[in-house]
């Protein structure tokens, strides 16, 4: 039985094995090739996705419990906070190896989109479960705090 | 023993030893001409040499020999060309080479290959010439067009120039590539510099912000199977029998074949794969297995450490007299297996087809890996993609090529197509090639100024180099991976001796962010802290007075660290200076006691890696390095039950550095116009036992096992 829902404003519909997590979904069948996978057990972040509107984990999220709903990833992500949020990386040059960012990238743009200021705290809160084994959090800490500020104007 | 000249001379025998008959070097050469066309930026254009092409569109795209794994040799290798070019940034582009050795060869190692930190130190000479060349035949282009002689010509941000006459270097291409290629151009005066030592904005930032940056694992060929294989679940064992009635079930499974490293499953998907895995049943023969738990090695290691092992690798002076009846002070230090884990888990993509294999691969060492690919797949040529990896940390770079030799197992088990073999995390965790377990030991008498009169030093470790391929480096020596940085002791001792005791198991091992460093640094550099607080001494006046006029460089990262640091809170300070990879690194850390553990506040960070090709690269490596090493220092681990198995599968029991324990970080780059050194490993060595040093001086405890919070 197919199972459909929207990926970046875009009906899709996949009939794949009910229980084939999210991620491997947009990456095998939609060639939706910026989710990563870091640990398969939301662990690490690399997956990140939205969801209507939340920051979810595809790796352990069943296609299955996708059915009908509004899926947005790196590839569609747009609007205020996510331009000020890739502005922010790119001024400062985050990514080091880069595999880790768009997750990362998902999570800061969820943040800013509930917390117009966020203060360390909220950072480290909302940040600590995505894993960047290249240890660039300084930089990511940093570029949250430059696009709050873009945002505010 | 000159570790430089050692490795150069074994690495070159290496490529003897790999160099295959069939691989057919003129036609990778047709292929390296192939592949410039199929740059972005327009066919025709000029192909300077092997490393620059200037397309008819303006842009300049350089062929970089490295991989990129976030260390930044993309950038930094971009600079030197557009410095010598006097281009302008924003026409620079980065594309990784071919792999051919004859044409990208790491000039530090004889083989294409990345390591030691040596990216930017092998190719500052040999790009700045490469730039210099196309440079001058952009001119000479020039010269023809506008009708004057070549002295005539200034070249700026990408524009050529003669009186009123200006072109730039996309419309000179064609014409420029009918000069001739100079043969030794010459290149800049360092005063001359405008590129080098600026802070420019990373080439490959925006590919990694809006995920179109490709890893291997984003690779997809028509047809193509996803594999996932089961490992031995301890290190030494091996298939014995395996039934795959259930796994051949799984809806999209295709495939099971026994490798010589376990059973592989192929799927249509990964999904499919992985619970095919799952299904499988396979009996393990583990009469050969590692059985031994981590607490009965580190016995064994302790007790070869403190008897001091049968290597003497230095020795001045008589230790044993000047120890006899000293009052001695004494440490045993022990360290853990560690996994580099980085964050894309290892995969291949592999396409075979009748007498060639495709292959895209975040490859360490090109020319090694293609070999054996060429070896076990049987085919003369070899078209190898190096692809960005998601992080390496040393483990892409393993003598054996474990992981082509298992993509062209599972390839060569298939036929003809397409298969991609992924790892998981788990795979990843428990699939060694560590950083070994070690022990020292030490042990050191005092003289009344507080001068070191004796220093005995046993190490207990596995060789990460014995026993493979890379082997003939050592020429019957020791292996100083095992030893580096405890050796040629910074700080003056009247007797030294430093052993070795070559430690063996069947769990593999390998270089891991700065090697030997990763222990030595720690060791040294605790233990000196602790007999310059016996001695009343100031840890960095008590450092400087140890130290020689060789130590000149060693001296000034620590002067400087010291004056950047603001040690005035009601916090620990700790301090630590290491040398490695020819560059020198010390730090103080800011600590406080977060429930009953360690936690760095704020790191100041000294660096001096000679000339500073691109500071904001480095500052980047110094952040990344300290992240790295406070993983080690905190949390991480591998550990063996009783009988062997992994405890650690993936980050919930493998536990690294999260945001909320990163440090804010200051680093100064001291100013050099001495050869670039590199800036990938040095960063990581000094902050442990700056941490341990710290919380030493603040709470007593001198913190000699690692991690310092193990994960129950
Ligand atoms: S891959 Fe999903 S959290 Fe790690
Ligand atoms: S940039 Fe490499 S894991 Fe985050």
């Amino acid at each position: 039985m197919p199972i459909s829902f929207t990926v970046n404003g875009e009906e899709r519909s996949v009939d794949v094995d009910p229980d084939t997590p999210l991620l491997w979904v947009l990456r095998d069948e939609l060639r939706l090739t910026g989710t990563k996978f870091g640990c398969g057990i939301a662990q690490c972040g690399a997956c990140t996705v939205h969801l209507d509107g939340m920051t979810r984990r595809s790796c352990v999220t069943p296609i299955s419990m996708a059915e009908g709903s509004d899926i947005t990833t790196i590839e569609g992500l747009e609007g205020p906070e996510a331009d000020a949020v890739q502005a922010a990386w790119r001024a400062i040059d985050v990514p080091q190896c880069g595999y880790c960012q768009s997750g990362q990238i998902m999570t800061a743009t969820s943040l800013l989109q509930q917390i117009a200021s966020p203060s360390d705290e909220d950072i480290d809160n909302a940040m600590a479960g995505n894993i960047c084994r290249c240890a660039t959090y300084v930089r990511i800490r940093q570029a949250i705090h430059d696009a709050a500020r873009t945002l505010e104007g | 023993m000159n570790i430089q000249t050692s490795r150069r001379g074994f690495l070159t025998g290496l490529i003897v030893a790999v160099a295959l008959p069939g691989l057919a070097r003129a036609q990778q050469k047709s292929g390296a001409a192939a592949f410039f066309n199929e740059l972005p930026g327009g066919s025709g254009g000029m192909s300077a040499n092997a490393f620059i092409r200037v397309a008819p569109d303006n842009t300049v795209t350089v062929l970089i020999k490295h991989i990129e794994f976030g260390q930044g040799p993309y950038t930094g290798l971009t600079t030197l060309v557009a410095e010598e070019m006097d281009a302008d940034w924003s026409q620079m582009r980065a594309a990784a080479a071919p792999a051919d050795v004859e044409l990208y060869a790491n000039l530090a190692m004889g083989m294409q290959g990345t390591g030691g930190s040596t990216a930017m130190a092998n190719s500052f000479m040999q790009m700045r010439k490469a730039g210099a060349g196309a440079r001058a035949m952009l001119v000479a282009a020039a010269a023809e067009r506008f009708g004057v002689p070549v002295d005539q010509i200034t070249v700026e941000k990408g524009i050529v120039k003669a009186g009123d006459q200006s072109t730039s270097f996309g419309e000179l291409a064609e014409a420029a590539a009918r000069q001739t290629a100079p043969e030794d151009p010459p290149v800049k005066d360092p005063g001359d510099f405008t590129l080098i030592g600026t802070d420019l904005p990373k080439v490959d930032s925006s590919a990694k912000t809006d995920g179109s940056a490709l890893f291997t694992l984003d690779v997809y060929r028509d047809g193509m199977l996803t594999v996932v294989v089961a490992h031995p679940p301890k290190f030494g064992a091996r298939v014995a029998s395996y039934d795959d009635s259930a796994a051949m079930q799984v809806q999209g499974v295709r495939k099971v074949a026994q490798i010589p490293s376990g059973v592989a499953v192929y799927a249509d998907n990964t999904f499919a794969a992985l619970k095919g895995r799952d299904a499988l049943t396979v009996e393990w023969d583990e009469s050969k297995a590692e059985t031994r738990s981590t607490e009965t090695m580190i016995a064994e290691w302790t007790s070869a450490a403190k008897a001091g092992g049968e290597w003497e690798v230095e020795k001045s002076g008589d230790v044993d007299a000047a120890l006899n009846g000293a009052e001695i002070v004494e440490a045993t230090y022990v360290f853990p297996y560690l996994a580099h884990g980085p964050m894309e888990p290892l995969d291949a993509v592999v396409e075979l087809h009748d007498d060639e294999a495709e292959i895209w691969m975040g490859s360490q060492m090109q020319t090694g890996d293609q070999a054996i690919f060429a070896k076990i797949l049987g085919v003369d040529k070899v078209d190898l993609h190096t692809m960005l990896a998601g992080g390496s940390f040393g483990r892409r770079a393993t003598p054996d090529c474990h992981l082509a030799a298992e993509a062209a197992e599972i390839a060569k088990a298939n036929g003809k197509g397409a298969i991609k073999l992924m790892w998981t995390r788990e795979d990843d965790m428990q699939g060694g090639y560590y950083r070994p377990l070690t022990v020292h030991h030490i042990r050191a008498a005092l003289n009344e100024q507080g001068g070191i009169e004796a220093w005995d030093h046993g190490i207990a470790a596995q060789s990460v180099v014995i026993g493979t391929p890379f082997e003939q480096m050592l020429q019957g020596g020791p292996d100083f991976t095992a030893f580096e940085g405890a050796n040629e002791l910074r700080y003056q001792t009247a007797n030294h001796r430093l052993r070795w005791a070559k430690m063996d198991s069947p769990v593999p091992t390998l270089w891991w962010r700065s090697v030997g460093h990763t222990h030595t640094g720690f060791a040294v550099e605790c233990f000196i802290d602790e007999l310059l607080e016996k001695s009343g001494k100031d840890p960095v006046e008590g450092r400087l007075a140890l130290m020689g006029e060789e130590q000149a460089r060693e001296k000034a990262v620590l002067t400087r660290v010291a004056e950047m640091a603001d040690q005035s809170g009601d916090f620990g300070y700790g301090v630590a200076v290491v040398k490695s990879f020819g560059t020198y690194v010390a730090q103080i850390a800011e600590i406080e006691d977060r429930g009953g553990v360690p936690h760095a506040r704020r790191v100041w960070c000294a660096i001096d890696c000679g000339t500073a090709v691109n500071p904001n690269v480095i500052r980047a490596q110094m952040e990344g390095g300290i992240g790295y090493g406070i993983s080690a220092a905190l949390h991480s681990e591998v550990t063996f039950d009783e009988g062997g198995l992994i405890r650690q599968r993936n980050w919930d029991s493998y536990r690294i550095l999260r945001i909320s324990e990163m440090p804010s970080i200051e680093v100064a780059i001291l100013p050099s116009t001495a050869e670039p050194t590199g800036v990938g490993e040095p960063g990581t060595p000094p902050i442990a036992p700056a941490i341990a040093n710290g919380w030493r001086r603040m709470t007593g405890t001198a913190l000699r096992r690692l991690p310092i919070i193990p994960v129950a």
